[in-house]
């Protein structure tokens, strides 16, 4: 599976690092980056939680 | 189970329903909704909504494509007026009837008003967009209320060159959330910028030319905005024997009656983290509370998980971002753990009891404040996570 941020929808919460630490961080405004575009099977629950607690609705999964 | 009706469908009532397929539930879930919309975000309402930066299409909580994945019996547009919890019958507006075997019970809040007519209220997107037609360069808007949402609001207006009149009851915007020193800071960023911030203010109607205080002044306005809390959307229920006390009251499971749970603005739970029965109104807690609340409808006997979130929120007022983390209220004392107040840089932190109950940051970097977020979490104490002796200066 691949996962698409849209950055300008960010609200700096960090709630996907919490979630899924190998997968996101925050650059110094707190915008959430990705760490990692293809994610594998180890990481696709803490990434659907990531996805659902997202208060800006601004992950998604999609098929690789 | 093979019903579980979703009685409410913003954030926390969506949370649940995509938590149930995400747990393999392939049962029926309606999910009910009064606004027409299909679920969208709110937190933008007050900021890029009002701004007129973003239009509706932005505020999207999932695509249709999504949604239309979940498979839901979804009933827009409607009410929910009544539970039958011995027949497990939700009562619609409509005359419908939806029966249940699970209930999630998500119907958040709605703005308190005041008496008289024509103030705006800022909840819904019909709200967002009617007060925005408004806000145009010389026009006079009065806010009652400083609260984070009357903030937000003044905050935007004034970018878009209205006058804007804050009136606030308290001596100190804020204070019993986040401490008086902390509010003093956060209403001085809006004098600052010019804004007429009146407080131990009290509004007592809506008038034609704006509204009245309790001494009996009139203050002029081309529109007011009436920001002074919310109440919980709990009337469908009574007569239902479920306990409502400032929301539908739930153990730590979110569990209000055997196979009833409830999520989100609604939802007053026993947090087992704090100790203490919540009721949080915040975005980001909605999500997660539908996540808990669904996950809990279908677990096991024994299986279950408490509830015991550690609670987030942030404001965007100007150029500025508040973030924090932990329940504050109640709190005996605040400490500036990093920066400065003054420079509007800072993470202050709270202390209830002898644990850090409470974070709340402003202009610092995400891992300035996550350290703290991890404090809470883990319920350290404070005596030995903020040092005795740092320049920590209480305030």
């Amino acid at each position: 599976m691949k996962v698409e941020l849209e950055a300008d929808k960010c609200v700096a919460s960090g709630q996907c690092v919490v979630a899924a630490m190998d997968v996101f961080d925050q650059d110094d405004d707190g915008i959430a980056i990705l760490l990692t575009e293809q994610i594998g099977d180890d990481q696709l629950d803490d990434v659907k939680e990531a996805v659902a607690v997202c208060p800006a609705a601004a992950i998604r999964l999609v098929q690789a | 189970m093979r019903r579980i009706a979703v009685v409410g469908a913003s954030a926390a009532g969506l949370s649940a329903a995509e938590t149930l397929r995400r747990e393999g539930y392939d049962g029926t879930i309606t999910l009910v909704g009064e606004e027409p919309e299909p679920p969208y975000d709110r937190p933008p309402l007050s900021k890029q909504v009002l701004a007129a930066e973003w239009e509706r299409d932005r505020l999207a909580l999932r695509t249709s494509a999504d949604l239309a994945a979940l498979d839901l019996d979804l009933r827009l547009g409607v009410a929910a007026t009544g539970l039958e919890l011995v027949s497990r019958t939700v009562e619609l507006g409509d005359g419908s009837e939806v029966p249940y075997d699970g209930l999630i019970v998500a119907t958040g809040v709605r703005p308190r008003r005041l008496p008289g007519e024509g103030a705006h209220v800022l909840r819904t997107l019909d709200d967002a967009l009617t007060l925005r037609e408004r806000l145009r360069p010389g026009q006079r808007l009065v806010v009652v209320g400083a609260g984070f949402l009357g903030a937000e609001a003044a905050a935007v207006a004034w970018r878009l060159g209205a006058e804007v009149t804050v009136l606030e009851p308290a001596a100190v915007p804020l204070a019993h959330a986040v401490g008086a020193e902390v509010g003093r800071m956060l209403a001085q960023v809006h004098v600052d910028r010019g804004i007429d911030l009146r407080c131990g203010v009290t509004v007592t109607e809506v008038t034609e030319d704006g509204v009245r205080l309790a001494g009996g002044e009139e203050i002029e306005a081309h529109e007011v905005l009436v920001a002074i809390g919310s109440l919980p959307n709990t009337e469908w229920l009574e007569g239902s024997g479920l306990t409502v006390g400032d929301g539908l009251v739930c153990d730590q499971y979110c569990e209000a009656a055997k196979n009833v749970y409830a999520a989100g603005d609604v939802a007053r739970w026993y947090n087992p983290l704090f100790g203490a029965s919540m009721r949080i109104e915040h975005r980001t807690n909605a999500a997660e509370q539908g996540m808990a609340a669904a996950r809990n409808l279908l677990a096991a006997e024994g299986a279950r998980k408490p509830f015991a979130p550690v609670p987030y929120f942030w404001s965007d007022q100007y150029d500025m971002k508040i973030q924090a983390y932990g329940f504050l209220r109640g709190h005996d004392e605040v400490a500036v753990l990093e920066g400065d107040l003054a420079q509007r840089r800072f993470v202050v932190g709270y202390r209830t009891g002898d644990r850090v109950s409470g974070a709340l940051a402003v202009g610092m970097p995400p891992k300035a404040i996550r350290r703290w977020r991890q404090a809470i979490a883990t319920g350290a104490a404070w005596h030995e996570t903020v040092r005795t002796g740092a320049p920590a200066a209480e305030v």
